[in-house]
């Protein structure tokens, strides 16, 4: 115990280099629990070809498949996009700014949740894509040289985002591979079957743990964490840009970025305890990912689930203060109108349940962080859906006012979007070490020390 | 850095090899148990006048690098100009074509409208430095190496798990076979063993 009275343990006493190297490669290599992992890919591979099968009947069919309409032209697309990109800035959040800052804690979930953030990305990319109505059209929105001399709006926050995302997207997986080259040769060196050794071996590209190689490679790590720390908040800000440069009543707010880059971090962090708390039980990892860990984060959610609180309150402290009758209207609308209940059930599952996260037995109880992180996820997938919706169903003139009601194919595309990150998730913990084994036995050999 | 002693090795083979013939020997490699002994034995090595050597471990041992004589790293200063040509290019690139190349007139605001640049310039910035921290790293280790003379010790399997080994070459001035050997057993190290080329 520490002297603020939280859980202590980093890493269990008892862990040597050969164990943990034994216990993380194990998993991807000999695989403990190949009947569990065969039910759940089946379940969220069956998702996946969901999500094949919608995004083939929207290419066939076009965007009249899913509730959008004039006004409401963005619908579940974006509101989707906005929340998978927000869940995938956890992962950069906690390799990045966390190892600056110095806390080792992030050791044993980096790796997992840069895994997530990759996944999260691809989900996030597929739906302004899919949006565009014209997908295969995609690369019109890159400065490319085209025989018609046309260039992108670089004044548009649309193309903006185009930049954000993409390298988002580069610079965590460059971030991610780094960090995994030296893992990938722990487990070239501990597999056993010809087929292995050859895959792991060129992932690992030949790594052998030289000095010299490691200089650069911490070199090279510590400068992509100093990089992807302002990425990572201003990925956010840029999408929030999408909303608040716009004049819609709603949207047009100075307070967008902060209070975006704040939602992300809260609801990527509670998809890595969704995703985490069962694998920790499932694999047993219970003496490498600690209560210690799941108590910080839930710590990062409480704090973070405050910022997007006062997000919301000066949303409406604003519309009021601002005197403008648009505004007043739309706050209005927002609480009390056709989709008050959504506004209503957002309030509870973002800023009511999470208070449960004041008390320590919360924090350290691994099924009640889970419920409780499960009640943030689809609260800041509500937060996106009131945020696009009720801001565009009901904007200046009566007449252009109209009701948004998604359709089946809408739901089966998130749905089936859950069944893409999923399949890749699941990929990765059967194939990849899902904890860094070389910054597990650092912790260790820091511990030798003295130094933990 | 290990071609030179290829090289070497190289030439002193024979024209016309007979039936057997003796390997060539890369140098000599000591095992070591914990991080702290490779460190005191990297830096006794140095002392007693070793250059070509190289520690192997399966965690970055911090410091071990700059006691072997490697002092800095070209990583960053490679990652500062992909940074800086990556946020001038990018900046030149929207100036260029929203200025002149296809102008266009929103509201009488000036075509080198320079804020709303800079999301993109910064974006391109980190994209660029970060690329080019990659490739620097991949570069200056000559990565990807599918294969190294120290994998030709059976041992070296366990420089990725929980080993750490020092390994000095033949290519060194100094470097005598018994002596050499004598002085790597003499630092403490669990076995010494010959690293084949």
């Amino acid at each position: 115990m520490t002297t603020l009275g939280y859980p202590a343990v980093l890493i269990d006493e008892r862990e040597t280099y050969d164990r943990v190297s034994d216990q993380i490669g194990g998993i991807a290599l000999k695989h403990p629990h190949q009947k569990l992992w065969l039910a759940g890919f089946t379940i969220v591979f069956g998702m996946f070809i969901l999500f094949c099968v919608s995004v083939g009947w929207l290419l066939r069919r076009g965007v009249g498949i899913w509730g959008i309409n004039i006004p409401i032209a963005w619908g579940f697309a974006i509101v989707n996009f906005v929340w998978w990109i927000g869940i995938g800035h956890a992962g950069t959040f906690i390799s990045a700014i966390l190892l600056l800052l110095f806390q080792k804690w992030r050791t044993t979930i980096n790796r997992f949740t840069e895994a997530m953030t990759l996944f999260a990305v691809i989900c996030a990319g597929m739906f302004p894509l899919l949006h565009l109505g014209r997908p295969w059209t995609f690369y019109f929105l890159l400065p490319y040289p085209d025989t018609m001399a046309l260039w992108p709006q670089f004044r548009s926050p649309l193309v903006w985002d185009v930049f954000a995302v993409s390298t988002y997207f580069t610079v965590s997986l460059i971030f991610w591979y780094v960090g995994l080259m030296p893992d990938l040769a722990t487990l070239r060196d501990k597999a056993v079957t010809k087929w292995k050794r050859i895959s792991y071996g060129v992932g690992a590209l030949g790594w052998r743990g030289s000095a010299l190689h490691w200089q650069r490679h911490q070199s090279a790590y510590l400068l992509l964490a100093g990089l992807a720390t302002p990425l990572v908040l201003s990925v956010h800000s840029v999408v929030s840009f999408d909303f608040s440069v716009a004049q819609l009543p709603g949207w047009h707010s100075t307070i967008f970025p902060p209070y975006f880059v704040a939602g992300a971090i809260y609801s990527g962090f509670a998809m890595v305890l969704n995703l985490i708390i069962p694998i920790r039980r499932i694999y047993a990892l219970e003496n490498l990912i600690t209560v210690r860990t799941l108590n910080n984060m839930a710590n990062v959610m409480l704090a973070t689930g405050w910022m997007v609180a006062y997000g919301y309150i000066m949303e409406a402290f604003m519309a009021w203060y601002s005197g403008d009758v648009f505004e007043m209207a739309m706050m209005k609308n927002r609480a009390f109108g056709p989709y008050g209940w959504v506004f209503w059930a957002l309030m509870a599952l973002n800023c009511v349940i999470p208070q449960l996260l004041w008390s320590q037995k919360v924090r350290t109880n691994d099924i009640a962080l889970f419920l409780v992180a499960l009640s943030i996820n689809i609260g800041m997938w509500v937060e996106r859906f009131v945020i696009v919706v009720t801001s565009l169903h009901r904007d200046f003139v009566p007449s252009n006012w109209a009701m948004y009601f998604p359709t089946v194919w809408d739901w089966a595309t998130l749905l089936g979007s859950v069944g893409l990150f999923l399949t890749l998730q699941f990929l990765f913990i059967r194939y990849l070490p899902m904890i860094s084994i070389s910054e597990s036995r650092e912790l260790i050999a820091q511990r030798k020390e003295g130094r933990l | 850095m290990n071609n030179s002693s290829v090289a070497n090795v190289a030439v002193a083979r024979p024209e016309h090899p007979v039936a057997y013939q003796e390997p060539a020997v890369y140098g000599l490699m000591a095992e070591f148990e914990e991080h702290e002994q490779l460190l005191s034995a990297a830096k006794r090595a140095y002392a007693e006048g070793y250059r070509r050597m190289d520690g192997f471990s399966p965690f970055p041992i911090d410091g071990l690098a700059e006691t072997l004589g490697h002092e800095t790293s070209l990583v960053p200063l490679i990652t500062l100009v992909g940074g800086m040509s990556g946020g001038l290019g990018a900046y030149f690139m929207q100036w260029y074509s929203m200025g002149h190349l296809y102008p266009l007139n929103v509201g009488g605001r000036p075509l080198n409208s320079w804020p709303n640049f800079i999301p993109v310039t910064f974006e391109l910035t980190i994209l660029i430095a970060a690329i080019s921290a990659l490739t620097a790293m991949l570069v200056l280790n000559r990565l990807p190496q599918p294969h190294h003379p120290v994998f030709n010790v059976p041992e070296f399997q366990r420089a990725s798990i929980d080993r750490f080994f020092l390994c000095i070459e033949v290519s060194d001035p100094k470097f005598e076979r018994d002596r050499t050997w004598k002085f790597l057993e003499s630092l403490g190290a669990c076995k010494v063993s010959e690293v084949l080329e």
